[in-house]
């Protein structure tokens, strides 16, 4: 680490992964300083979402290392680092079998706050994300949409106030309208919060609405990583190929 | 009906019962802890699944029959009916614990690790919760298969409705063939139904 420069939120170090003889990730060095909103873009199967769920340990590095605020994650006791990292994915993964209230407020309970702090967090949050907690707090995940899941895995991924969200795709599974809306919402939390976010998704549109830089993987090694005006003007390949998804408004900027 | 037979009957039946429920809370002690402990060893499910298999196939007359020269589980009597009843309950138990635990959404699963659950926090809050449907079906089915079974242990002096049933067969008795077969077969519905009950009661989803 460099002498007298605070330590970027998340940083990757020369990780590789491996699945048996496949290699998933190849190299891969990048930070996630605090405050920014990094996306990470790539097609099916670049290794997005293995390197997403080596922040939060669910997976470890093959070789190279993935340091937390300074300390690499197999230092890490794990479910410290997980309770304090927020993690959203597609479809949201909710406990079917825990009302709202109850999936929103599982990392405050599992932290053993007071029953009454845990209530009025819940209560914060659902008002937060646009679902009035009288009307939701008690419903199950089976009653609700699509839209209105993920505002709750949302919400449940900020219960314990992390400093770092993890998100897989989060919007993927929404109509056009909705995501719209939920991508607001996301950009508008985000900046009242304050909250750092790595964020995986194979829509480019996306990345340019929520990032305040994007890093494009491409067969697990990091092809690009800059800003949208530079990813707008880069020449890569791959970078390229994500420019011909996008409305000819967007390519006039190119 | 006699007073005498009548009283037989409920004696029997009695017996019947307490060799089923003993049997059953034997075998769901075992199998229930053994399922969970599979989910986690996967390299020992085709083995301890390929014993319980084995157990299932072995015709339960014969099964009785293997188990009466063996020291301590074995002889004649109500102890040997049971392991042998315990043996046949294992499969269907073990087998739905461990469907139900892994059939667990994969994406609920690893949110309640990415929360920061606890192994233990994990089991009991999240993969015993949504399994409970599936092991309560498997408890059912070993439930109502030992109520039968278990009319063969009179073979080796076990009691219960048995006892009709083969002196029903030995004295060509319809009457005392249908003592032991319809309380037995009124019990495996009474079963069926409650515990299906219980599954639809206790289901979180």
């Amino acid at each position: 680490m460099t002498e007298g420069r605070v330590s970027p939120l998340v940083s990757f170090r020369k990780v590789s992964a491996c699945l048996g003889q496949k290699v998933i990730l190849h190299d891969l060095s990048f930070d996630v300083e605090a405050g920014e909103t990094l996306v990470l873009l790539g097609r099916s199967g670049s290794g997005k979402t293995t390197a997403l769920k080596m922040v939060n340990g669910l997976l470890l590095p093959s070789a190279g290392e993935v340091s937390i605020e300074g300390i690499p994650t197999n230092a890490w006791d794990l479910i410290k680092l997980r309770r304090r990292t927020g993690y959203v994915i597609q479809d949201a993964g909710l406990f079917p079998h825990f009302t709202v209230g109850a999936n929103v407020g599982l990392v405050p309970r599992l932290e053993g706050w007071p029953s009454c702090d845990i209530g009025a967090r819940v209560e914060s949050l659902l008002t937060q994300v646009g679902l009035p907690p009288s009307q939701f707090a008690t419903r199950y995940p089976r009653e609700l949409s699509g839209g209105q899941r993920q505002r709750v895995g949302v919400a449940r991924a900020l219960a314990a106030d992390p400093p770092l969200l993890l998100m897989d795709e989060p919007f993927g599974a929404l109509d056009p309208v909705t995501r719209v809306e939920l991508q607001q919402q996301f950009l508008h939390l985000r900046d009242t919060l304050g909250k750092t976010a790595l964020l995986v998704t194979h829509d480019v549109r996306e990345a340019l609405l929520l990032a305040t830089r994007i890093g494009v993987l491409h067969e697990g090694r990091l092809v690009f990583l800059g800003g949208s005006a530079e990813f707008l003007k880069a020449d890569e390949q791959e970078v390229r190929a994500f420019h011909a998804c996008l409305e000819d408004k967007w390519k006039e900027t190119i | 009906m006699s007073s005498a037979l009548l009283s037989d009957v409920l004696n029997l039946t009695l017996e019947h019962l307490f060799l089923v429920g003993l049997s059953i809370g034997i075998a769901a002690a075992l199998a229930i802890p053994a399922g969970i402990l599979l989910t986690r060893r996967s390299v020992l499910q085709g083995w301890v699944l390929g014993f319980a298999n084995v157990m299932q196939t072995v015709p339960s007359l014969a099964l009785f029959g293997f188990l009466i020269p063996l020291p301590f589980l074995g002889g004649i009597g109500k102890q040997t009916a049971i392991v042998a009843l315990v043996l046949y309950a294992l499969l269907p138990i073990l087998r739905n614990t461990l469907t139900g635990i892994l059939g667990v959404d994969p994406a609920v699963r690893e949110s309640a690790i990415a929360m920061g659950m606890t192994g233990p926090q994990l089991l009991w809050e999240v993969e015993l919760p949504l399994a409970t449907r599936t092991i309560l079906a498997g408890l059912r089915i070993a439930t109502v298969t030992t109520i039968g079974t278990a009319t063969i242990a009179a073979a080796i002096g076990g009691g219960g409705l048995g006892v009709f049933i083969f002196r029903g067969l030995a004295s060509v008795d319809t009457t005392l063939l249908l003592a032991g077969a319809v309380p037995a077969a009124l019990i495996a519905v009474a079963a069926d139904r409650g515990l299906e009950w219980v599954e639809q009661k206790l289901s979180p989803v």
